[in-house]
């Protein structure tokens, strides 16, 4: 219940200031300003501009099937935001300890997909069902990617639990039950003997456990990218020639509901490529000898202060995640349909294959 | 690596992975040098072209670019020098210029460089709405009252509030100063009247005065005659300085022989005072002709 709350309510200041982040951040590419006008730095403009959403009257198209018109932008909301349901927010703070937790996440914001058709093809609208039909093939296309980087990740830690996952990743592995008997070696090769369980840190993360999960993360981060219908993936929305895309016809709080499933999907393949790879809710720093820094930075699972620490650094890195994806956005211009499928089907599905053969064989070392 | 598509498979990745990087930095480094902004200095600044990175934007009611004195925007008329001469309205391409003349008793002041100003303006409006900034008219302006001012924002909600009024008389300021010289007018023609047969002669003269300027080439012959003939007479002089006493004595005598002599030309190269005597009648009637042939070139 708390991590209901605390998720619904950060979801909404997070969607606030990402808009105006992603605002200020594009300025900032472009060499201007962004806003400056509401607040200090303009800090308020995205609470003006939903206020101004809040107060739009809620268009329905007249040839539009209204039920499903008006159910979409729910189902996609909810599809996502069901997704936070199994993220570890701390060691202990977990909205659902479920076994199988990285199925349900994939399984979960598939169902985005089911919301954005109903969208698309609701509105009675060429635009609206040309830009659901390229979100379809889009997403399920990039399923696939997703999926064998999520499965090599699943292939090296033996487990779908994303909590488990976490723990995986630290100085506080012993404590959980399952893995009291486990130790962390250097790149995960037992061979070199070299024990890295209690120096934690970035070292036990799984990109250094499995050094070619750096690689997965790449086509792990564009291929979500991808999910996330963003740029420079974005031909669902594609303003320039879709008008935009499958939400055209939406006004008011429907449309202002979908951009938040938009900001929140962002932040959470950001959150689910932190708890994969870059170690959850553990601390950055390593301990160093005497010098307990791993210790120092993130309390014992369970007390206030591992709660706060962990609840800190996994936010950071899942805003990391976030930043890189609007620095990406604002960077490249948007891909062709065909580019796009080969991008997926050519080189990130292959790479993405050998890469999870080459998993299985890592943890046999 | 060669320029452009690399078409191997292997060779796309890597071009696509580099150029990507490329891209990434390039964004990266705006937004490292987003720490940096723009001051609204002005093109006079040498500094003007120096900043090559950083924000470029002004937050631009709160700063803004100088503009130089010699902006070429808003129009302002100094009415105080404006003669109503109504050159302005006519060389504007798009007629924004709006000007009605009344007619003054008197004349009304001098402008600071000397024109006096016999022309009231009950109207002068400018639609700077309509102004395309060509600037024509404060070329012909004749006192140049007419100027562009620096002021390049002057937008307004209500497009009417875009007719600038210069005009220093109100609207019944106006309609006085128009029966003012209405009542003058008609009293003048009062006047003529009770003189009625005189009226038309008097017109008559000054219409002569005005064209004296045709009819005078005729009256100007005869002092036109006057300096050529001194001339003739002076020319010798310097030659026969010392004869010039006699010059004085010898014009009675040419007056007298210019009745009789005009035959004894022929004479008049054997002897040399008597030469210049007889020669003056003669050249006489030559020289006029060239000097009307001369005004009338003119
Ligand atoms: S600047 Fe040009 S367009 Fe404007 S009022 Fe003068 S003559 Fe007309
Ligand atoms: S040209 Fe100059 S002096 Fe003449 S009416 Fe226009 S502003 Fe007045």
């Amino acid at each position: 219940m708390i991590a209901f709350l605390f998720f619904l309510v950060f979801l909404l200041v997070y969607m606030v200031f990402a808009v105006y982040a992603e605002r200020k951040l594009s300025a900032f590419i472009q060499d201007r300003l962004g806003p400056t006008e509401i607040g200090p730095y303009g800090m308020f403009q995205t609470l003006a501009d939903l206020v101004k959403l809040l107060q739009k009257e809620d268009i329905v198209p007249v040839k539009a099937d209204k039920w499903v018109f008006l159910a979409a932008p729910a189902v996609i909301f909810t599809a996502i935001f069901a997704g936070f349901a199994v993220m570890p927010l701390t060691p202990t703070l977990q909205g659902s300890g479920a076994v199988v937790g990285v199925f349900y996440l994939l399984t979960i914001v598939s169902i985005d997909i089911v919301g954005l058709l109903a969208a698309g093809w609701s509105s009675n609208n060429k635009y609206s069902l040309l830009g659901a039909m390229r979100s379809v093939a889009q997403i399920v296309s990039y399923e696939i990617p997703v999926g064998l980087s999520v499965l090599c990740v699943v292939v090296l830690c033996q487990t779908l639990d994303l909590q488990e996952i976490c723990y995986q990743q630290g100085i506080y592995i012993r404590t959980l039950p399952v893995y009291s008997e486990s130790t962390n070696y250097l790149f995960g090769i037992k061979r070199l003997g070299i024990d890295m369980t209690e120096v934690g840190g970035f070292l036990t993360w799984n990109v250094i456990r499995m050094p070619l999960f750096f690689i997965v993360y790449i086509i792990f981060f564009i291929a979500t990218l991808a999910e996330a219908n963003r740029a420079p993936f974005d031909i669902p929305e594609a303003e320039s020639e879709l008008v935009g895309g499958f939400h055209t016809e939406y006004s008011g709080f429907r449309w202002a509901l979908l951009f938040l499933a938009e900001y929140g999907m962002m932040l959470l393949v950001s959150f689910l490529g932190a708890v994969l790879f870059f170690g959850g809710w553990n601390t950055l720093f390593p301990n160093i000898g005497p010098v307990r820094l791993a210790d120092w930075t993130s309390g014992m699972p369970g007390t206030i202060y591992g709660n706060i620490t962990g609840a800190f650094w996994i936010i950071l890195k899942a805003f990391i995640g976030v930043f890189i994806q609007m620095w990406v956005r604002w960077t490249y211009p948007r891909l062709r349909v065909d580019q796009l499928m080969h991008l997926c089907w050519k080189v990130l599905t292959p790479l993405s294959l050998l890469l999870l053969f080459i998993s299985a064989l890592w943890k046999l070392l | 690596m060669q320029k452009g598509a690399n078409n191997s498979y292997f060779g796309n990745i890597w071009e696509g992975i580099t150029s990507s990087w490329q891209g990434l930095k390039l964004s990266f480094k705006h937004i490292w040098e987003a720490r940096q902004r723009r001051t609204p200095i002005g093109i006079t600044d040498p500094d003007y072209f120096k900043q090559e990175t950083g924000i470029v934007t002004l937050t631009y009611p709160y700063e803004s670019l100088p503009v130089p004195d010699n902006g070429r925007y808003r129009l302002h008329n100094e009415m105080e020098d404006c003669i109503v001469c109504d050159k302005c309205a006519e060389i504007c391409p798009v007629s924004c210029i709006d000007i009605e003349a009344v007619k003054s008793t008197e004349e009304i002041r001098k402008t600071s460089d000397g024109h006096s100003v016999r022309l009231y303006a009950a109207r002068f409006d400018i639609d700077m709405a309509k102004c395309c900034f060509c600037g024509l008219c404060t070329t012909v302006c004749p006192t140049e009252c007419l100027t562009m001012t620096k002021t390049y924002d002057f937008s307004e909600f209500d497009i009417r509030d875009m007719i600038y009024h210069f005009s220093d008389l109100s609207p019944e300021q106006a309609v006085e100063k128009r029966q003012n010289y209405e009542t003058l007018q008609t009293a003048k023609q009062q006047a003529k009247a009770s003189t009625t047969n005189v009226q038309p002669t008097e017109e008559k003269t000054a219409e002569q005065t005005s064209t004296t300027p045709a009819t005078a080439k005729p009256v100007m012959k005869k002092p036109a005659i006057k300096p050529v003939t001194k001339p003739v007479i002076t020319d010798p002089t310097p030659s026969i300085s010392e004869e010039t006493p006699y010059v004085t004595e010898v014009t009675p005598e040419i007056s007298q022989t210019i009745q009789e002599a005009a035959p004894q030309d022929t004479k008049a190269e054997e002897t040399d005072q008597s030469e210049q005597a007889p020669a003056k009648p003669v050249m006489k009637k030559p020289v006029i002709k060239p000097m009307i042939k001369k005004k009338t070139d003119e």
